[in-house]
């Protein structure tokens, strides 16, 4: 950081006592944000905390390039704040949310409504963007789709073939997980946590205990970290193989898609070699990890692994050589670096667009600390792309674990948290196969959870999706929209 | 030149679907422990360590009576095996789990340590569905990992389509309903218009946790409840918000 802020700096999996969080008057706070997100910086979560009968926002803002996050809080205030929204897209969804969740209206926001809540009339009811004209027709999708996918609303203003607009209404998931979350941690939080989004059951479980950990001033052991970080991939291969197999089935073409569907289920059987379940429950946990591997298990998993990296490069390499493959990725669904930076998108749909911005790389924590995988980037922002990038981080994620299988270090893999400090602010990171997952934890006098704000990176990247349909084909969404395959549940909590 | 290989590879792979069910069942991960069995008679006096430990209240021991344990509940984190020191709670290995009742979910007295597993359909479903079983599903307020999986059953390794058992796209063209997450409030509209898009006589299978959907639906005489699961440990979330 060879520049001055007037934020708190903090790296990730860190904490600070709240006293330390700087504090400013609200325009103050929101004219500080919108200067650091106009230098190119990026906001991680903008959320409130209420203090009494008032409330206070806190910035989270991730300097990728100084490697640093930084924060900061408002003073309490009551009643409304003049929105950042119109100038910086970033906070769209944020201040909707804020709104939603403590009543303050962001003055002047484009397009105030609910995020998940159901305002009286249904979840996903109310006045949805139209585009006027005779030829115009709306088509609404959802929330019950066609396949086996979570539920969602879809509302596409077409012109003919055309999508004008597509605005994307979600809540349907909604459980209430943030609101469960006060006062504790209580006994099933751990088990919440794993089921935020339940394909991302590493990601967010990590996110969580190294929040946890920050806040106790302690750091899981070294074996433990080892842990998470190859369940982390695991993760993101199972995922990743299955996309790829999706999108190919969308296109219909079979070989691959019926390829990565098995390959994926092998994957995730990985997963389950080390903790029993193929989605990873029970494998993290605030301390460490509960169950360890023998040598024996994990050489075993070595060799399935090779055999799965194997056939996984065989269904890819099918893919990338049809020509009836690429006619229908190339130029489909295509997002602008530039937009793609305005919005704030993360994860694999953001490097699609040849933006380098992967939290392994730019923020490392746990054992990314020691072992870097590259960031891997495709420049044309299509589905071509986003499939491109997947391919990329299968082999990377391959390449690190075939490594650090071999590079295990001894002890154990768990240790006993020690209480949470009181009165303090922790921010934990991680690069979930979507993408970004952000947990911000605050605790009160009283050494619990007095807020815990979760971002998954679909909550930065929904409207990546929908700026991907304008001018394309209605359908050419099925595709366009397997190609981001944003989590519902993670973003609907 | 992929048309030649992936035809080659297919020959050489040869069929991959699983022999299941008339060959053995795919082995469970060893760390999964398969279903669980309470024999309350073993429970020691004013022991409630399973009760203190359980996460989502699926274990209960009203004083002075036996414990017991709801599997509507249960999220198999198996956290109540490993405090039981007298052996009361068990994992038995099996991955069987789907019941038709929901009073056949709650374990613990004499006779009842373990679920009831479900009985075949009656001879007119069964005649009806037999061959041809065609299901809509519907995501209400799970994780995901339920729709994971069940897309899992499509696949070549599982092809459930060789039963007969196909995902259809509507509802109205669906023998039954296939539902996942235990129902959000903000879901309950679309789930009942799903479900009475479903023309008579309709089969509703729930997987995951489903807590009190049987008590939802089951006003219907037709419906039949089917619990955990296609995929074992993969629960839905616990409904923080009240379901009724």
């Amino acid at each position: 950081m060879n520049r001055t802020t007037p934020f708190a700096l903090l790296t990730n999996s860190n904490a600070l006592p709240w006293a330390d969080v700087p504090e400013w008057p609200l325009l103050e706070f929101l004219r500080n944000v919108g200067t650091e997100l106009d230098r190119g910086e990026r906001l991680s979560s903008l959320f409130g905390v209420p203090e009494g009968g008032a409330l206070r926002l806190v910035a989270v803002l991730a300097f990728d390039a100084g490697n640093t996050l930084a924060v900061a809080r408002s003073q309490p205030f009551s009643g409304n704040f003049p929105s950042l929204t119109a100038t910086h897209s970033q906070a769209h969804l944020f201040e909707r949310e804020i709104w939603e969740q403590h009543g303050a209206v962001p003055e002047n926001h484009p397009w105030l409504k609910a995020v998940r809540k159901d305002h009286g009339a249904g979840p996903a009811v109310g006045e949805f963007f139209r585009v006027d004209g005779r030829e115009i027709h709306e088509v609404a999708v959802g929330p019950v789709h066609a396949g086996i996918i979570e539920p969602g609303h879809f509302r596409f203003q077409c012109a003919g073939e055309e999508v004008l607009h597509l605005e994307i209404a979600l809540g349907f998931q909604h459980r209430g997980i943030e609101e469960a979350l006060a006062g504790g941690p209580h006994r099933a939080t751990v088990y919440q946590m794993e089921t935020v989004a339940g394909d991302t059951t590493i990601a967010h479980a990590t996110a969580y205990a190294s929040a946890l950990e920050a806040l106790a001033g302690t750091e899981a052991p070294l074996r433990a970290q080892w842990l998470r970080a190859i369940a982390l991939e695991l993760e993101r291969l199972a995922n990743h193989t299955g996309d790829l197999g999706a999108l190919a089935g969308d296109v219909a073409f079979l070989p691959t898609s019926s390829a990565c569907g098995k390959i994926r289920g092998d994957f995730l059987n990985l997963t389950a070699m080390l903790c029993g379940n193929r989605f990873g429950r029970g494998l993290v946990r605030p301390g460490g990890c509960p169950r360890d591997g023998d040598p024996d298990r994990l050489g075993r998993l070595r060799e399935r692994l090779e055999t799965a990296l194997a056939e996984v490069q065989q269904a890819a390499v099918w893919l990338w050589d049809a020509a009836s493959v690429r006619t229908r990725f190339e130029h489909t669904g295509h997002l602008h670096a530039k937009q793609a930076a305005e919005v704030g998108l993360v994860g694999p749909a953001a490097r699609a667009c040849g933006l380098v911005r992967d939290v392994r790389f730019d923020h490392p924590s746990g054992w990314f600390r020691f072992a870097q995988v590259p960031v891997s980037v495709w420049p044309d922002g299509d589905v071509f792309a986003r499939a491109r990038v997947r391919w990329l981080e299968i082999q990377r994620s391959g390449e690190f674990l075939r490594e650090q299988l071999d590079a295990a270090p001894d002890g154990k893999t768990l240790s006993s948290l020690p209480a949470l400090a009181p009165n303090t602010l922790a921010v934990a990171l991680v690069e979930g196969w979507r993408g970004e997952v952000c947990h911000v934890a605050l605790t009160g006098t009283d050494g619990r959870l007095r807020r815990y704000k979760i971002t998954d990176p679909s909550f930065h990247n929904w409207t990546g999706l929908a700026l991907a349909l304008r001018g394309q084909a209605i359908s050419d969404f099925p595709v366009c929209n397997k190609s981001f395959n944003l989590s519902y549940c993670g973003f609907d909590l | 030149m992929f048309v030649h290989d992936t035809l080659l590879n297919r020959l050489k792979r040869g069929c991959e679907t699983m022999a299941y069910p008339a060959g053995p069942a795919p082995a469970l991960p060893d760390g999964h422990g398969g279903a669980l069995r309470v024999e309350a008679a073993k429970c020691q006096a004013g022991c409630s360590a399973c009760v203190a430990v359980c996460p989502t209240e699926a274990m209960t021991r009203p004083p002075r009576q036996p414990v017991a344990l709801d599997l509507g509940r249960c999220i198999f984190c198996a956290e109540c095996v490993k405090v039981c020191s007298a052996g009361a709670i068990t994992q038995t290995g099996d991955h069987r789990m789907a019941v038709r009742r929901r009073e056949d979910l709650k374990l613990g007295d004499a006779g009842k340590e373990q679920l009831r597993l479900a009985a075949a359909l009656g001879e007119e479903l069964r005649r009806l569905f037999g061959r041809s079983l065609k299901l809509r599903q519907v995501s209400a307020g799970g994780c995901a990992a339920c729709e994971a999986d069940t897309n899992v059953l499509g696949t070549i390794g599982w092809d459930l389509g060789r039963f007969g058992i196909q995902f259809v796209a509507s509802p109205r063209h669906a023998d039954g309903l296939l539902i996942t997450g235990p129902v959000s409030k903000n879901m309950e509209l679309a789930l009942k218009k799903t479900y009475a898009a479903v023309p008579e006589p309709k089969i509703v299978i729930a997987v995951g946790l489903v807590r009190s959907l049987a008590d939802r639906l089951s006003a219907t005489p037709r419906s039949t409840m089917a619990l955990p699961h296609c995929c074992p440990w993969t629960y839905s979330f616990p409904a923080v918000r009240p379901i009724r």
